[in-house]
């Protein structure tokens, strides 16, 4: 390394004080520096396109040469039901994951490098760094979640355009492309709240999973109508509902946008005690 | 002006802060010097509102940290551990704290050329040798040309180049009117940097005064002597009721106070200060002073080739915080290290 003879520190020119509005998007540009710095969220980033839209060509594919084949009644008849819950869902139920390792990340890789210590030595109001954290996220993922839902509803749609025809005019078919984009970018948030709450990325990531995707199996076993109700407000699987066209009647206690409102209070929720606890701990 | 009022940390049943109360002026450099696991660091990210006092408080320019804003504008601080995310270049870290602070693009550039990082600026930092690391930590502690530093133990790891320019480094920002703690395990790097000491033994303030004055409250004060005659000058020695060894001890760890060029980097820089010609004939005598030596010498005709007053400032922090430690208990403190 290089040993340059000290210089005396230079002065900083004095500067303007702080006009209203300007801290806050001070912290905003300082959060999408961190974010946009880091490999991993361009790499999770492109492996949530890839995996999207790819497995939605797959699983549209596979359904459209499979049509009338063996033991393909059941599900195309789903199909018929609810064409843009099928295609999309198709796609995302994998890529969503990595949405949930992205909302961890953000927060995680701050504790697992150290670098928290240098975010709230610079910003020690701990509130307006999580939340300029959680704005310029929410802001990235809906982007990047609106733009692969509609390329998903695309793709998919023109893939199955010989079997069901669906466009964005019919009816509730443009609420559920948007709704999944929303969906996936609180999912995003819901799993930042995760990673904010354990500090520890491999806990956190297999915390932000299990709830997505163990959470449904577990309440499918309790007995009777219960296990329907409690599925029916679990954060995945109400969050979801947006994303159907027709969300089916058995089990659906809520409607699209009601699911989407408790995954919303979930997040919130979740949001709050993250928000609460980080304040509280030492960092 | 950093004020510490009684400040109390627990972790659970543990007291790493125990009741601690100091100041740190402007203008010069303050030790904050303690063995490992003393509290040094807890009492840093109390003081930087990372960690939260149990009791106390602690201010800087009389405001606690998290009412600053902007607060690198008046604080800079350099913690042990390190703070970068390895995936993120130089440039970038500092950037996004300039970000943060309402700083200008350009001021990050002008910190990385002050510590010597400019051509590895948009190298990832997981790549950085922790003598880098350091330096990066440094160029965020003076991002915001702060008026107050909090240094723990800056000179980690680092070559001895290194140390003299962070040496330096401090004492210049000190002779421009700002407050400076910088914290350190080692004596003999205090005793040349530091102009006022504060001393802690398990979390509690055992000593806050300039750094002669912690030196002359050594109680075991020696003297270096070499005569071509050392064997008969130390059996005089002896019958006056001194004691002498032949040989150096400044090379087996002491500071020789007064004589700042003995480089003191680490435990293991120690051994290169200026060996003796040739261990012949070289005493350090312990039980008598200078004056003392230099009579008996000169009635016995024999003649001295050095007679050097030693204060061992390593043995004098032992001396001060033994006490510390015997009121504890005695198993291994984890605060300083593992709590994060």
């Amino acid at each position: 390394m290089t040993t340059e003879s000290p210089a005396a520190p230079t002065r900083v020119p004095a500067i303007p004080a702080a006009r209203s509005g300007t801290l806050a998007r001070d912290l905003m540009s300082a959060e999408w520096t961190k974010i946009r710095s880091v490999r991993s969220t361009v790499w999770t980033l492109t492996l949530f396109v890839v995996i999207s839209l790819g497995l939605t060509a797959l699983f549209t594919w596979l359904t459209v040469s499979n049509w009338n084949g063996p033991r393909a009644g059941d599900r195309d008849a789903r199909v018929l039901i609810d064409p843009v819950g099928f295609i999309l869902g198709s796609g995302l139920f994998l890529g969503q994951l990595t949405i949930c390792v992205l909302g961890v990340l953000v927060i995680t890789s701050e504790y697992s490098t150290g670098t928290i210590r240098a975010s709230l030595l610079a910003v020690p109001r701990r509130l307006e760094m999580l939340t300029a954290k959680t704005v310029v996220f929410a802001a990235l993922l809906i982007v990047v979640a609106e733009i692969v839902a509609f390329g998903s509803f695309f793709i998919g749609s023109a893939i199955l355009h010989t079997r069901v025809p669906v466009s964005l005019g019919d009816r509730n078919v443009t609420r559920a492309v948007v709704g999944t984009g929303l969906y996936l970018t609180v999912l995003g948030l819901f799993s930042l709240a995760i990673g904010s709450l354990i500090r520890h990325t491999a806990g956190a990531i297999s915390a932000a999973i299990g709830a997505v995707l163990v959470l449904p199996i577990l309440a499918g076993l309790l007995p009777g109508s219960w296990g329907a109700h409690i599925n029916g407000y679990l954060p995945e699987q109400a969050g979801i509902l947006i994303g159907q066209q027709h969300p089916p009647a058995d089990g659906n206690v809520l409607s699209a946008w009601q699911g989407f409102g408790v995954f919303c209070v979930w997040t919130a929720v979740l949001l709050a005690v993250a928000a609460y606890l980080l304040q509280r701990r030492d960092a | 002006m950093i004020e510490v009022r009684d400040l109390t940390k627990r972790y659970g049943p543990k007291v790493a802060v125990d009741d601690l109360s100091f100041t740190v002026e402007p203008g010069r450099v303050t030790g904050f010097l303690g063995p490992n696991g003393a509290g040094k660091s807890t009492t840093m990210r109390l003081v930087l509102g990372l960690d939260h006092p149990s009791a106390g408080s602690a201010t800087i320019n009389g405001k606690p940290y998290h009412e600053l804003s902007r607060p690198l504008r008046a604080v800079g601080a350099l913690l042990e551990a390190k703070s970068v995310h390895g995936g993120r270049s130089a440039r970038n870290h500092l950037r996004f704290l300039a970000q943060t602070q309402g700083l200008p693009r350009r001021r990050v550039d002008e910190v990385l050329g002050l510590v010597g990082l400019l051509d590895v600026a948009s190298k990832r930092a997981h790549g950085f040798s922790l003598g880098m690391s350091q330096r990066l930590g440094i160029a965020a502690a003076l991002l915001g040309d702060p008026e107050v530093l909090l240094l723990d133990e800056p000179v980690n790891g680092l070559d001895p180049e290194g140390v003299l320019w962070i040496r330096n480094l401090m004492k210049q920002l000190a002779a421009q009117g700002r407050t400076i703690l910088v914290s350190s395990h080692l004596m003999n790097e205090m005793a040349v940097t530091a102009d006022h000491l504060i001393v802690i033994g398990r979390g509690r303030l055992i000593i806050e005064s300039s750094t002669e004055d912690v030196i002359a409250r050594s109680t075991d004060k020696s003297v270096r002597v070499r005569s071509p005659e050392a064997e008969r000058l130390a059996k005089l020695i002896e019958a006056a009721g001194g004691t002498a060894a032949a040989g150096d001890k400044a090379a087996a760890g002491m500071a020789t106070f007064g004589r700042p060029t003995v480089f003191a980097a680490s435990g293991a820089a120690d051994a290169s200060g200026p060996a003796p010609a040739n261990g012949a004939g070289l005493l350090t005598v312990t039980g008598l002073d200078a004056a003392r030596i230099g009579e008996l010498a000169a009635s016995a005709q024999i003649v001295l080739h050095e007679l050097t007053p030693l204060a061992s400032l390593e043995e004098a922090f032992m001396e001060l915080t033994s006490g510390s430690l015997e009121f504890g208990r005695h198993e291994p403190d984890p605060v300083d290290g593992s709590a994060r």
